[in-house]
């Protein structure tokens, strides 16, 4: 299906795979959460077309959280906590960013090409969403698992959840219900994060993960 | 029209009143009384599905016979539970590991966890369950980590990292579900309904099925504690306050099994899709021996049996992913049993650990002389969990053990030698808990036995004589498993 339409979609959620991949190679905390912050303008302007081209107005409901939420409070809020505990200003990475790339590479090109056989029946525009989607959530697991500070963590799980709403976005008349619930649980998981970062504050001296594997249970 | 659907609206309404309710209600003795007359109501109306006319499945809700039987034993170890915990808590307020503020805290969530986990079992809606699923997640995250010691807060963040990227895999395969479903099913609801899912499951593209069945199982797996997803688990139960780990193996580990059992049947009912049993097969047995190695080497006394209960999952998983009418009910009959067993154990643990004020297990010796009731309790439990006779764990692990050795030898001889490592080691750490010197605190316990002695002797019961309208329910299900 060629056309402006098909085009401006496919530049979008091409373009939020490539802020993860950026995201990837960030080593300072406050240009990672800028670069978070773009990763949720993406995502915001990218259903926001699919709205527009699927002519679905609730989806530009989910397109304002998108750019209220997640791209204005909460990179602000992230960053008042670097700021606020004294948070190492580096990313702490398990391998090198290097070898996390290359990984990345590799993700990307299985979830496009699983995605691409997988779905050749479907409409066009949901199996280009698809295979983008699935990328951004298996990149922003690989961030989870190569983080090791507890707030880089978190901008891994978010933009993993950028992915998710990619792909809701992406599947045509998809329920307000499941909308409203992604919405709502990245909320809720904020909430949940920030409770845990202050509790972690009152006890702790660092949020990094490394330092709390000490206090496992197992091996008192 | 509306009496009928009474029992699913007190199912839901009740839990979530009592929520707001205790929310705001200071003192402990009150709240926790009525957190366990909440969940005794809403035990009562969900036995009352057995007997009232079922609605028809609606856009959001729907009554089977599967979800009756995940529903009702949901409820009762929900109240045993909380009548657990009002003893359990009583004696944490006393030491000081809690506040009232926190119990405050506690019992409301409590009440969220019910009401997310009967949510779950009662939608009809893909997306529902996903979003009830996720509630009970995140409220029993926070209990987990209600102590805020190290521990206690790392398990906490463990399972809420490794439980939200489960719960986003699940959606993601929920959204392929849907994306599959629509061509068929039409936009928007109709495709998200299960029962249509299921009716129509035959016109569905099987390869875009295939696909959103792994993205299901890996992500509601993590929840079930399926090997090498489990990592949560044990720390999950081990740090947090007891009556959570009792509702942790006996209850959220069910539900999430249940969803993933919604999504078989879809599979199962489309000739072209990949057979989900192997997968199940493979999952269930990895996790089976995975966790009956690793109970060797516990020295936390609720670490021990969070390990049993990945074992057990693992065993029901792959009853289930064997199917067929046998398998399928010995894997209901043994998720039923692992349940009430293992919340029993969890409560003389809980009493057990108050009193020595150690988890650790070489520091628990000789119960049956310091608190006969207690470690005779608690040996009861343990022989009923390593599978001895005459307990019901001991007759669904034969029913699992016999449908596989007529179909598949090779397999039946993996789960035999997982099952007998498991015994090993339970029995192993067993003389160690119930003989010997007593050691610590030897002072009489307040412990409330009524939960725990409820719980033992319907096990035994279900061992020695199930009743005909049970067998026929189970029956009626597990042709429903398909």
């Amino acid at each position: 299906m060629p056309g402006i339409a098909f085009d401006t979609a496919h530049l979008l959620s091409g373009g939020l795979l490539l802020v993860s991949f950026m995201m990837i190679y960030q080593d300072r905390m406050f240009s990672l959460l800028r670069i978070f912050a773009l990763h949720a303008v993406v995502l915001s302007l990218s259903v926001a077309w699919q709205a527009y081209i699927q002519g679905a107005p609730h989806l530009y409901v989910t397109a304002a959280i998108a750019l209220i939420f997640k791209a204005i409070i909460i990179p602000s809020a992230l960053r008042r906590i670097v700021v606020q505990l004294g948070i190492h200003r580096e990313v702490e990475t398990v391998v090198g960013i290097g070898v996390t790339m290359l990984a990345g590479i590799g993700l990307s090109a299985l979830s496009i090409v699983l995605m691409l056989d997988v779905t050749q029946g479907a409409d066009p525009y949901a199996r280009e969403d698809l295979a983008f989607a699935l990328s951004v959530v298996l990149l922003g697991l690989l961030m989870m698992v190569t983080r090791r500070n507890a707030v880089s963590q978190i901008v891994g799980f978010m933009s993993l959840e950028n992915g998710m709403i990619l792909a809701a976005a992406g599947a045509k008349g998809m329920p307000l219900v499941v909308e409203i619930s992604v919405a709502f649980s990245v909320m809720v998981a904020f909430i949940v994060i920030g409770v845990f970062l202050f509790r972690i504050r009152e006890r702790f001296d660092s949020v990094d993960v490394s330092v709390m594997d000490q206090h496992r249970g197992d091996q008192r | 029209m509306a009496f009928l659907s009474d029992p699913v609206h007190i199912i839901l309404g009740l839990p979530l009143a009592s929520a707001a309710l205790l929310a705001v209600l200071p003192g402990y003795r009150l709240s926790s009384r009525i957190n366990i007359l909440a969940c005794l109501i809403t035990f009562l109306a969900a036995f009352a599905l057995f007997f009232v006319e079922r609605p028809a499945p609606g856009t959001y809700f729907l009554v089977d016979e599967l979800n009756i039987v995940f529903i009702v034993l949901n409820t009762f170890v929900g109240f045993t539970a909380a009548t657990f915990s009002a003893s359990y808590i009583a004696h944490e307020l006393e030491i000081g590991r809690l506040t009232p503020a926190y119990l405050r805290f506690y019992h409301a969530m409590y009440q969220v966890m019910m009401f997310g986990m009967n949510l779950a079992l009662l939608s009809n809606n893909i997306g529902l369950m996903w979003v009830a699923v996720e509630i009970a997640t995140l409220s029993t995250v926070l209990m987990v980590g209600i102590y805020r010691t190290h521990e206690a807060l790392e398990a906490a963040w463990k399972y809420f990292i490794l439980g939200s990227v489960g719960i986003a895999l699940a959606l993601f395969g929920t959204i392929l579900v849907y994306l599959a479903a629509q061509p068929v099913l039409g936009e928007g609801q109709p495709a998200m309904i299960w029962t249509n899912l299921l009716l129509h499951a035959n016109d569905i593209d099987p390869a875009l099925l295939n696909l959103a069945f792994v993205f299901l199982l890996l992500g509601y797996g993590t929840k079930v504690g399926l090997a090498p997803l489990h990592a949560w688990l044990p720390d999950a139960h081990a740090e947090g306050p007891t009556p959570i780990s009792a509702v942790l193996s006996g209850l959220l580990l069910n539900v999430a099994l249940y969803a993933v059992l919604r999504f078989k049947m879809i599979m199962a009912a489309n000739d072209m899709a990949l057979d989900p049993g192997p997968l199940m097969i493979t999952m269930g047995l990895v996790s089976l021996i995975f966790a009956a190695l690793m109970l060797y080497r516990r020295r936390d006394i609720k670490r021990l049996f969070a390990y049993s209960s990945i074992e057990h999952m693992g065993i029901i998983v792959f009853a289930f992913g064997m199917g067929g009418p046998l398998a399928n009910f010995a894997g209901l009959l043994h998720m039923v049993m692992h349940s009430l067993t293992k919340s029993a154990i969890f409560f003389s643990v809980g009493h057990v650990a108050q009193i020595k004020g150690t988890q650790k297990i070489a520091e628990i010796r000789g119960l049956t002389q310091s608190h006969p009731l207690l470690g005779w309790g608690l040996a009861a439990g343990v022989l009923a969990i390593a599978g001895l006779p005459p307990f019901g764990v001991f007759m669904s692990e034969f029913l699992v053990v016999t449908s596989t050795f007529s179909r598949e030898p090779v397999l039946a001889l993996l789960l035999v030698l997982g099952i007998l490592l498991a015994f090993g080691a339970l029995l192993l750490r067993l003389t160690g808990f119930i003989f010997g010197e007593p050691t610590g605190e030897l002072k009489p316990s307040e412990a409330s036995y009524v939960p725990l002695f409820a719980h033992m002797g319907l096990v035994l019961m279900a061992g020695i004589y199930l009743p005909g309208a049970m067998v026929a329910w189970f029956q009626a299900v597990a042709r429903l498993l398909g």
